[in-house]
């Protein structure tokens, strides 16, 4: 059984003991213990079950490459799924829970699986669920999503804050360990500002546990010292829990802080993540220990020999009472001999390699440890634990030689360095024989936008696995950062470590060499998707030759670890399938994040009311306090209707446009886009821009004018105000503002740069009231002050500025509605007062507001076009009959020589009309006019399209407005529109004003 | 995710901050053009592995539009520069042509 | 004028910084050719300021200019005397090709001060806000967060930034987000 031992736990706070809560039972731990160490300390091996199969699984690892011991963390809005218990640190009142089983952790019945491994192959997914054709949906599809996933899905909101932080920095160091450290100072002796970040709470990372001396004095104390020196440094930031998630173009890099998940308590967000910019980065992100695939290597209790390590000296847990040793390489015998040395046996070391270990190995001998060398494990036997493991030779095929008792298994298959950050933008790597991993190629870095490497690896990442050797190449590192990044490097020579001479490993990519089907079915790759060295052979046999493909089709490197364990040896057994040496094979693509990070973490601040922005005129908090309801128009979210207390939307869009017909209505119409143009050129400018001409507009006067792109297609409309000689005043529609501005901007600064016209967008700088019906103009006149608005003083199309009441307000006779109307601007901070006004002015004519959709029908009945609905980009101003705003005197505008296209100019195009129900019915939005017969694709034919549709409450039918062949000229004819049910729906062809057509209403 | 200087502010700006304004030194054709000009004026476009030359906005800036010359392969900036240019100045030609050797873009090289 | 109100009338939030919305204050777009003789005399005569060098501020008795653009400064003074300062800068400007347009209202501000202002502005702006690299005086065009804004550092280490009034509930929504107590960084 695993058990805190007396001894050792150099990471602990033995004085502090925590409660923590596992599937229910109340356990305890220290203070400094991860989740993993306090469940092992508590004989809690199994953690979890396996994804396909459901086997029982114990942790693997003691880090972030941690395949099994996922966990439900957490409770309600707190509550987060697959959270690794070894990067989890332990704190007070923690509750977690297994997953991937049921109904329990011991009992689970998915378990079944497993004695269907031979029915589950790689691709059995792809294989099994083709036919029957019906089954999918019924059968298959139920079961898999029963099945599927990993860990639960939150059932509440995320309570936690996150949020973003920008941090430029000359220099980003990613691993604390002593690599990091180490490169860190290097650097930060040139000058160079650094930010050094480390993913776990500790810094120094493994070192200390492998012992060694740097400098004269123990590897711990110099990595305490080094810790304090660069504190101390001014130029120099020290994060832990802050993982380097990502690297990306142009010196990018994410760093992922774990700010309160240890304290879940506390005030602040509970992520955060930098988004730094960095000359240079060092990737000081150490090595990983690789699993032996032979029979039984998931069976909880088989470990990686330096996580049994790691539990042991920095923990203070044992694994088990007897843990045997299986290796190709001599650090692990450095397990043995600090197991050994706690006291606990170490019933024998296997050791692959037929020469065996170096020195390592004789101190592991005179401690009196059995050592057999050639020797390997044919199978693992165990349930939910470990119980022996059968011996055999690794270059035969698994005859079994002994069988030995034990209750743990350290396995080390040689290390691999984590090159994930240097491969991210594209850091090339090198196959390393000797050591039998890929390491980063120095001479194919990653390049930054002034085309240098801005990466460089260091210590064990950089494939060094001496401590002497780490610290040189660290040193080495931050030398060569501070100097890329434009600094005087440090003229400081590296610490002497004392080298510790190691025998050669030898590579061992199935144990034993010869394993046949029997044992290749229970050698694991990759624990938690279940792929195992049969899955990947099958794949290679089957033509998945591709290393990319091989991944895909096994699933191998695809769970949430994404293969930190797995690739090399997955990759290594996919080559030997394939008789190709490893680099040809290659890895597949490395991709941020490093290890999964937090939703929240990536949303930042952008989540519940601040989402997305939400743009409110002056006038908005009027149309909160009377509960309207609200269309999002670009970034705005203006009223649709105002319905009061009972009343439908209909009827409601339906009362404000009778009210307004007859009486008098307002519009918040603040949002419309108002820019100035102003300047000697100005005029010769909106010549070009507006596809009419506007240079011989009076001032004082008002033109509709339509924009189109150099396509020929309409853009934009709005109403042009010549303020002055030099000054135009340019509407736009409501969600145009901003991209007319961009266009105006973009041709007055990249082709017509010698025109004098400068522009300015004050559309916020109004609050913008349109006060429409037959009763405007009292209401107005009721509110006093000295603009003359009558007939004779403001004319319909003209604008003036003056006082009404007491605002400062300008003035434009213009109607979207067909009715008398004027749209009035008044600075927007008064925009609130002067809308209070109007409807305290209006209340004798009950006055009420109207939202854009009595705005849309209103304007329909009127033939008005919207851009938008009659608009979709495809459409020129020539399909909607608005050739009266096509200047033919012009030479040249924004998208005439595009309307000179053939197909533009083809009489075939659909042209606007209006359309009259026959039975009085609202056509459905979008419907198409059919035609006799069907095309070439069965489909039937059409003659036209819908573009708006509304209920006419002022006519009492449904009316539309469409796009018809030869629309026009078949004023009278009845056609037919498609319903959604397959029926249809006759409409008349009418012209599109359907209300007023000689316009004497707004011209009174 | 790129940074570009503005030329105008100085600014080494994130691509936050910037909005991609599509092909630079197009020439505009109007009417009276021939077809096959304004066709190419609207709609062909290089697309090039390695030397481009493209349009930005430092929208969430000051406003100006600019020149970017860079590699789409490398992702290398060989440099900003005005909007109100007909070519790219010589300064960043020579840059390409260190390091591409015999480059060419549509009429430049 | 009396209906006149701020965007937020003068909110204000208490976090590991203070973020307040400061009112009503005078701005205009003034567009002209920086280096005129002409422009630079309308400037001193409308506020006191000097022509600010790029993406600086410039203070004079009776208000600011900042640097917007190459051909554009916004001016800021007391609100009330926006329309006297705009018809300074327009006779100033007589026979020279310039825009002056009244901008006060299409605007809020915001005031961040306290020791970690710089941290609640870099949890949102793509701008390196160390005191190194951004110093009083110092004026920068950007984004918080998903929408464009100014901000410029005072002598006193406080920050005032402008946005559209249009968003101004936002801005200070991701300030007080960004500003939250235990919120502080501790990097810049």
């Amino acid at each position: 059984m695993s058990t805190r031992l007396a001894t050792g736990g150099r990471l602990l706070n033995k004085g502090k003991q925590l409660n923590f809560t596992f599937n229910g039972k109340q356990l305890t731990g220290f203070e400094g213990d991860t989740l993993a160490s306090a469940l092992l300390a508590n004989d809690q091996m199994m953690m979890g079950r396996s994804f396909k199969y459901h086997r029982p699984r114990g942790v693997v690892a003691s880090g972030a490459e941690e395949p099994n011991a996922l966990m439900n963390m957490g409770k309600g809005g707190k509550f987060e799924p697959n959270q690794r218990a070894t990067t989890t640190e332990l704190f007070d009142g923690l509750t977690c829970a297994s997953q991937n089983h049921w109904p329990s952790l011991e009992f689970d019945v998915g378990a079944v699986n497993n004695y269907m491994t031979r029915f589950f192959p790689a691709g059995f997914y792809y294989k099994t669920f083709m036919f029957p054709k019906f089954a999918w949906k019924h059968v298959f599809e139920p079961i898999v999503r029963q099945s599927a996933g990993l860990g639960q899905v939150p059932k509440d909101r995320d309570v936690d804050t996150y949020e973003h932080f920008y941090a430029y920095v000359d220099i980003a160091v990613i691993g604390g360990g002593v690599a990091g450290l180490q490169a860190a100072k290097a650097a930060a002796l040139s000058g160079a500002k650094v930010l050094l970040m480390e993913q776990t709470a500790h810094w120094g990372g493994r070192a200390a546990t492998d012992g060694g001396e740097v400098d004269g004095k123990p590897v711990a104390d110099y990595i305490a010292d080094l810790v304090a020196e660069l504190d101390a440094m001014d130029n120099v930031t020290m994060r832990t829990r802050m993982m380097g998630s990502g690297v990306y173009d142009h010196g990018y890099v994410l760093g992922y802080e774990r700010v309160n998940d240890h304290t879940p308590g506390n005030d602040g967000p509970r992520h955060r993540l930098w988004r730094i910019r960095a000359k240079q980065i060092v990737t000081a992100t150490g090595a990983i220990e690789r699993p032996l695939s032979f029979a039984g290597n998931d069976i909880p209790g088989v470990m990686l020999a330096a996580a049994i390590r790691d539990y042991a000296a920095d923990y203070g847990v044992s694994i088990g009472d007897r843990t045997v040793v299986v290796t190709n390489n001599d650090d692990a015998y450095r397990t043995a001999i600090l197991l050994k040395n706690a006291g606990l046996e170490v019933p024998v070391i296997l050791d692959a390699r037929a020469g065996g270990g170096g020195a390592l190995a004789e101190e592991a001998r005179a401690l009196g440890i059995r050592i057999e060398n050639g020797k390997g494990i044919a199978k693992v036997k165990g349930g939910k634990r470990v119980t022996s493991v059968a011996i055999c030779s690794q270059a035969g095929e698994g005859a079994v030689l002994e069988e030995i008792q034990c209750d743990a298994v350290a396995m080390s298959g040689g290390w691999s360095p984590v090159v994930h950050l240097w491969s991210h933008c594209g850091g090339k790597l090198t196959w390393d024989d000797a050591q039998a991993h890929f390491r980063p190629d120095a001479t194919r870095a990653p390049t930054n936008q002034d085309g240098i490497g801005f990466v460089v690896p260091a210590g064990s990442a950089n494939g060094e696995m001496d401590l002497a050797a780490i610290l040189n190449d660290a040193h080495d590192a931050g030398k060569a950062a501070s100097k890329a990044a434009g600094f005087n490097a440090t003229r400081k020579a590296a610490p002497k470590a004392d080298a510790q001479a190691e025998a050669a490993m030898e590579p061992v990519w199935l144990m034993p060499q010869g394993a046949g089907p029997k044992l290749r079915i229970k050698a694991w790759l990759d624990f938690q998707n279940d792929v195992k060295v049969s899955d990947v052979r099958l794949a290679a046999q089957e033509g998945y030759e591709s290393v990319e493909h091989t991944k895909r089709y096994t699933t191998l490197g695809m769970a949430t670890d994404q293969g930190k364990l797995s690739n090399i040896n997955g990759l290594a057994t996919l080559a030997g399938q394939l008789n190709a040496p490893i680099p040809a094979v290659g890895t597949t693509t490395f991709r941020p994040p490093y290890t999964p990070i937090s939703f929240g973490a990536i949303a930042g601040e952008a989540r519940d009311e601040v989402f997305q922005p939400l743009r409110r005129t002056t006038i908005h908090g009027y149309h909160e306090d009377v509960n309207a309801f609200y269309e999002p128009v670009g970034q705005w979210r203006r009223p649709y209707t105002f319905p009061r207390k009972g009343e439908s939307h209909a009827d409601a869009v339906k009362r404000e446009i009778l009210q307004t017909r007859d009486s008098v209505g307002l519009l918040d119409a603040s949002t419309l886009g108002k820019i100035i143009v102003k300047g000697p050129d100005a005029g010769k400018f909106l010549d070009m821009l507006y596809t009419n001409m506007m240079s011989n507009l009076k001032p004082g006067k008002c033109r509709y004018g339509l924009m189109c792109s150099e396509n020929g297609f309409l853009s934009d409309d709005g109403v042009v105000a010549r303020i002055d000689e030099d000054t135009f005043l340019c509407h736009t529609t409501t969600g145009g503002a901003e991209r007319i501005h961009g266009w105006m901007e973009d041709w007055l600064q990249c082709e017509w740069w010698d025109w004098k016209v400068y522009t300015a967008n004050v559309t916020e700088q109004y609050a913008q009231v349109a006060v429409v019906g037959p009763n405007a103009r009292k209401v107005i006149e009721k509110l006093g002050g000295d603009m003359d608005v009558s007939k004779e003083g403001l004319a319909f199309m003209e604008w003036k500025d003056g006082k009404i009441g007491d605002f400062d307000a300008r003035a434009y006779r213009i109607s979207f509605s067909g009715e008398l109307s004027y749209e009035i601007a008044v600075p927007a901070s008064q925009g609130r007062a002067f809308w209070d006004a109007l409807m305290e002015a209006g209340a004798e004519f009950n006055i009420m507001p109207y939202g854009t959709e009595a705005l849309h029908v209103m304007r329909a009945e009127k033939g008005f076009i919207m851009i938008g609905d009659e608009t979709d980009g495809t459409i020129i101003p020539q399909d909607l009959g608005l050739n009266w705003a096509i200047s033919k005197k012009k030479e040249d505008f924004l998208g005439k020589r595009a309307q000179l296209r053939s197909h533009m100019a083809d009489p075939n195009r659909w042209k606007l009309v209006g359309l009259k129900t026959v039975d009085g019915s609202v056509i459905p939005d979008g419907s198409y006019a059919i035609a006799a017969g069907s095309n070439a694709n069965g489909q039937r034919n059409t003659q036209g399209r819908v573009t708006s549709t509304y209920y006419s409450p002022t006519l009492d039918c449904g009316i539309a407005m469409g796009l018809v062949h030869n629309g026009p000229d078949r004023m009278g004819e009845v056609i037919e529109f498609n319903k959604v049910d397959g029926s249809t729906v006759k409409a008349e062809i009418v012209n599109p004003v359907f209300y007023d057509m000689d316009g004497e209403k707004q011209n009174v | 995710m790129l940074t570009l200087q503005c030329p105008y502010c100085g600014v080494d700006a994130e691509e936050t901050e910037l909005h991609a304004e599509g092909e630079a030194h197009l020439k505009r054709f109007g009417p009276g053009s021939s077809d096959d000009d304004f066709e190419t004026y609207l709609f062909m476009r290089e697309n090039p592995k390695g030397v481009h030359f493209e349009r930005w906005r430092h929208s969430n800036g000051c406003g100006k539009f600019f020149h970017a010359a860079r590699s789409t392969t490398t992702l290398e900036v060989f440099g900003t520069y005005s909007a109100q240019t007909y070519e790219p100045p010589q300064d960043i030609k020579d840059k390409i042509t260190a390091k591409y050797p015999g480059w060419s873009w549509r009429e430049f090289a | 004028m009396s209906n006149a109100v701020s965007a937020l009338n003068s909110a204000s939030f208490e976090g590991f910084a203070t973020v307040t919305e400061t009112g009503l204050r005078g701005m205009i777009t003034l567009r002209g050719d920086l280096s005129s003789a002409k422009l630079k005399a309308a400037v001193k005569a409308a506020t006191g300021a000097a022509i600010p060098d790029v993406r600086r501020v410039t203070t004079g008795k009776d208000g600011m200019a900042a640097w917007m653009s190459p051909d554009e400064l916004l001016i800021l003074c007391d609100y009330a005397s926006v329309n006297d300062t705009i018809a300074t800068l327009t006779a100033k400007l007589t026979g020279e090709h310039a825009l002056a347009v009244n901008v006060s209202d299409a605007r809020a501000v915001f005031r961040i001060a306290g020791d970690g202002a710089r941290e609640v502005l870099a949890k949102l702006a793509p701008v390196d806000l160390s005191a190194g690299a951004f110093q009083a005086g110092d004026f920068r065009r950007s984004r918080i967060a998903q929408v464009a804004a100014a901000f410029w550092l005072n002598d006193d280490n406080s920050f005032e930034l402008v946005c559209f009034r249009s968003v101004a509930q936002y801005v200070f929504d991701v300030l007080k987000v960004s500003a939250q107590p235990g919120g502080e960084v501790g990097f810049l």
